[in-house]
């Protein structure tokens, strides 16, 4: 550990706090002394920060609802609370130290079952390394809205609460299990979706509910079309297009779809459908972002405990105490490793923001040959700063992943063919790899290719209504059919009529595979 | 920065959504509660049960992509001894290194879920289709207890019961109506007093000035609050029938029975036990065991003692007889008796208890089950062994009760399902 320094026996003035015990006072004065290495020293700029003490069990109500601290009720949230108490009460898993919410004022949680030097790892942790990321990176800007997510959230929360009333438990589970379902796949990707506004959603809503009670009449329900005479095909074809046009298909956004345009939803089951993909969007920079929040949590508390005990403000225990839990939370196993499960986005993420720092600071050969804009710049904290803003964690692999790192890691390419017996080994650390193993690696973090890319590619509006969707089969990898199957039953329980997914080959353009769920009576 | 201590915070935010999670599974649930049983005693039911069930109901699906097929690149860290161009054997299980085995779990290989119940969720899952039968008697006008219940608000009462937001709209109904002045409208005479005195306007200060002396003097004779204006919640006591009941468990401890079948006895005792207490608060329950006498004895003793001797029956069924006139006469108390043994009798004995049975117990009982214990022999030679003495004896006055059931139990798995039959609701009364 290159960037640890040794112990200073001659600590100037005494520390923040001696002991494990921790009390309000202490932290209050560990924030404060926190916060004057994190802005004054790192430029890190946050949101307001509120922390709140917990118990372990507020702390398992928290994991249950997804880290959110108001959640609509539903089932599947007590499924998880059961399985991580199952898991906690057999030690089979220890709890979060800590739950951070991108919001204004950031909430931050913190057990208190902590001891000290683990309250002041958590603070650094969350409250500025989470938070900073939260604020400043491009993904969150573009895609959330922190000082909104809370009112909403309690809207969400009221307004199902309140369907559960008007309606029955039974028919909003249905529309929630089955807009569950399609979670991943209702995103907006590319442009920018409008803010939340708490005022606006209610306003809308009730609007909507109005007029459906004032308009409503049954004789329109009947139309009929007169002069059906021969059919131009191509007149047919052109409508279709212009009817593709107007629906804007593809999209990718199958709830955002499913919300405007399914034919059979009530007012109030299309609202269920967007605020489960509201919440889906504000999770979306989160999923993309992994790698490079835990790294910039991790490196931000890393730096701050550090200076903290250089500065004589900590003792030499308590550094202790906070190294050997960072030590654990950034361990890499290697793949043949029983403990390997997959790359681990503390380690690397934290590798990669202190080999930044390094290239920096003290670049070698390689690295002015591989970055040279950053290298040798004496800036690191102003250069990690600009990667947190801009990238997000196939890009910033792309970019930053250095030869070095990739080494140290011994990091390696598989290869796995259809129809090869064996795995081939593609590329290695070594001069011919580095740039392939690097681009696989930024692969792995691309949710487009990690997660089913799957659209709405056709509606019959005029004929029997059939929805149809493609999955775009890359490398020939198509749907797990049982998911797939129990998938497309949720589908149709929000569309009502039939529902058709093809797979076809992204290269040949070819149909793979069609699966069918009938329509709903 | 805000530092905010959430502790005090209600914990159990997860309540609501756990029960219906497992309302949802709620079928699995029970039916691995079933096999949980064979496992273990219920009497020791004090921590919760950890239970797994299938997958299946409780999914919830997303779009994945299939585990194997199609060209796959994997990035991994820990090269060892690998350069380019070398085989490696395929794990074994399909397991995709990293990618592969990454992601959530319910994909749908996931075979068990497991978690743990409370205490609580156990026995209510337990017990959810059961209930004492025909609990409904004829007498009911002497077991009447009463109860509290709102009625409305009065003008006297204690001050505990002071409704504040009755008394509060009162008076200010009160204060609006008298024109009573508030402390804000004084202010602002008071306000203009001091600005016409700073002008030096004597005529308006002078106006001001018996304005502000009448509106004090207003303040004063109208009260804040009057007597009137108090209210207090009214409670009303309303009679509320209680309905009486009595359960009788009766074992044969005796030397015939074998420790398996005193085994089975008890764990059949110790679920109805559970059962009634959880159940039914107003709920007397009296254990009598016997060998060649019988005596009345606390539940510690039932459930943990140990005694040999010969057999008979009927002294059992005579003590229940005799506490039974003694304190709990038929016309009060709804009766019930669960009788456990393992069929043995003296044999002239036989017909007497059948003389009880149906002179005297049945005619005054709800409801009275009879469990034979232990007939191992069912299964010794591949064919039901002959009906034992008892068995034989109170299969021939039942056709008459429809109030008396038999049942045998045999080994442990099936205690649950015999009392299962025994107690479920709507009992098919032919049986």
């Amino acid at each position: 550990m290159k960037d640890l320094h040794p112990v200073a026996l001659d600590a100037a003035g005494p520390t923040l706090f001696q002991g494990s015990e921790w009390d309000f006072e202490k932290l209050r004065r560990v924030y404060d002394a926190i916060q004057e290495i994190a802005v004054g020293e790192m430029g890190l700029d946050t949101y307001p920060n509120q922390i709140e003490v917990i118990t372990s069990e507020q702390m398992l109500d928290a994991y249950a609802s997804i880290g959110l601290p108001l959640m609509y009720r539903h089932w599947s949230f007590g499924k998880r609370f059961a399985r991580e108490e199952a898991l906690y009460r057999h030690g089979l898993m220890g709890l979060a130290y800590e739950i951070v919410i991108n919001s204004s004022p950031c909430i931050s949680y913190i057990m208190e079952e902590n001891s000290m030097p683990m309250q002041t790892l958590v603070i650094a942790h969350a409250a500025f390394g989470h938070n900073h990321f939260f604020k400043n990176n491009y993904l969150f800007r573009q895609w959330t809205d922190a000082a909104g997510i809370l009112d909403y959230l309690a809207f969400a929360r009221d307004y199902i609460a309140h369907a559960e009333e008007r309606y029955g438990m039974e028919a909003v589970e249905r529309v929630l299990d089955a807009a569950h379902a399609l979670m991943d796949h209702g995103v907006h990707r590319y442009a920018k979706p409008p803010k939340l506004n708490l005022e606006e959603e209610r306003h809308r809503e009730d609007e909507r509910r109005q007029f459906f009670e004032t308009h409503y009449d049954d004789v329109w329900r009947i139309t009929t079309t007169f002069g059906e005479g021969k059919r131009d095909p191509d007149i047919e074809a052109k409508k279709h297009a212009d009817i593709r046009k107007a629906l804007r298909l593809p999209e990718e956004n199958l709830l955002y779809f499913i919300e405007k345009r399914a034919p059979r939803l009530e007012p109030w089951q299309r609202e269920l459908v967007r605020i489960v993909r509201h919440i889906s969007q504000y999770f979306y920079p989160q999923k993309q972002t992994k790698l490079m929040n835990e790294g910039c949590a991790t490196f931000v508390h890393y730096t701050i405990v550090n200076r903290l005990h250089e500065k004589g403000l900590i003792s030499d225990g308590a550094l202790l105490e906070i190294l050997h839990s960072h030590t654990s939370v950034v361990t890499q196993p290697d793949f043949d490793d029983p403990r390997y499960n997959g790359i681990n986005p503390y380690a690397l993420g934290f590798a990669m923001m202190r080999d930044i720092k390094r290239i920096c600071v003290e670049p070698t050969e390689e690295d002015r040959e591989w970055f040279p804009d950053i290298a040798g710049n004496g800036d690191p904290y102003g250069t990690l700063r600009h990667a947190w803003a801009n990238y997000r964690d196939e890009s910033f692999i792309l970019q930053y992943l250095s030869p070095r790192l990739m080494r140290e890691f011994r990091l390696f390419k598989i290869a796995d063919r259809e129809g090869v017996e064996t795995l081939d080994v593609a590329a290695i650390h070594d001069g011919r790899g580095y740039k392939e193993v690097r681009a696989a690696l930024a692969r792995h973090y691309d949710l487009a290719r990690h997660e089913p890319d799957i659209q709405v590619k056709d509606v019959d509006l005029a004929g029997d209504r059939c929805l149809v969707l493609s999955h775009a089969v890359h490398d020939g990898i198509v749907l797990d059919e049982q998911s797939c199957n129990a998938v497309l039953d949720h589908v149709a329980e929000l569309w009502r009529y039939g529902v058709r997914l093809e797979e076809i080959d992204a290269v040949t353009d070819k149909v793979v595979k069609t699966y069918e769920e009938p329509a709903r009576r | 920065m805000n530092i905010i201590d959430r502790r005090p915070n209600p914990k159990g935010k997860s309540l609501a959504n756990r029960q219906r999670f497992i309302e949802r599974a709620k079928d699995e649930v029970k039916r691995s509660l079933v096999d949980a049983l064979k496992r273990r005693k219920l009497g020791d039911a004090d921590g919760g049960e950890k239970i797994s069930i299938p997958a299946r109901g409780i999914q919830e699906p997303s779009f994945q992509h299939a585990r194997r097929g199609g060209n796959r690149d994997y990035v991994v860290p820990g090269n060892k001894q690998f350069v380019v161009g070398d085989k490696i054997e395929r794990p074994k299980g399909g397991q995709g290194e990293g990618r592969g085995k990454a992601g959530n779990s319910d994909g749908g290989e996931q075979d068990n879920f497991e978690f743990i119940l409370s205490k609580e969720e156990f026995l209510d899952l337990f017990f959810d289709d059961l209930e004492l039968p025909e609990l409904i008697k004829t007498n009911l006008k002497e077991t009447e207890a009463t109860q509290l219940t709102r009625a409305g608000y009065s003008i006297d009462g204690t001050p505990a019961n002071l409704n504040l937001r009755r008394t509060m709209r009162n008076s200010l109904a009160r204060r609006i109506s008298l024109s009573r002045p508030s402390p804000s409208q004084i202010d602002a005479i008071r306000r203009q007093l001091e600005v016409a005195r700073a002008a030096d306007d004597f005529e308006s200060a002078g106006q001001s000035q018996h304005d502000l002396e009448a509106a004090e003097r207003r303040a004063k004779r109208y009260a804040f609050i009057d007597p009137l204006d108090v209210r207090y919640n009214r409670f009303d006591r309303v009679p509320k029938p209680v309905t009486r009941a009595v359960m009788f468990c009766l074992m044969d401890v005796s030397g015939s029975m074998t420790e398996a079948m005193k085994d089975l006895a008890k764990r059949f005792f110790l679920l109805l036990h559970v059962f009634l207490t959880k159940r039914y608060k107003h709920l007397d329950i009296v254990f009598i065991r016997h060998t060649s006498n019988a005596e009345e004895v606390d539940e510690d003793t039932f459930f943990h003692s140990r005694e040999t001797g010969g057999t008979i029956v009927s002294t059992a069924l005579e003590e229940m007889l005799r506490i039974v006139k003694d304190r709990y006469p038929p016309g009060q108390w709804n009766i019930y008796a669960a009788q456990a043994s393992d069929g043995d009798n003296f044999s002239e004995d036989g017909e007497r208890c059948a003389q009880i049975l149906h002179n005297d117990l049945l005619p005054m009982s709800q409801y009275f089950a009879y469990i034979e214990v232990g007939a191992d022999a069912t299964l010794r030679h591949g064919f039901p062994s002959p009906p034992t003495d008892l068995w034989r004896t109170y299969a021939e006055i039942a056709p008459a009760h429809s109030n008396f059931a038999l049942r045998r139990v045999a080994e442990p798995s099936q205690i649950f399902p015999v009392f299962h039959e025994l107690f479920a609701k709507r009992r098919d009364k032919a049986a």
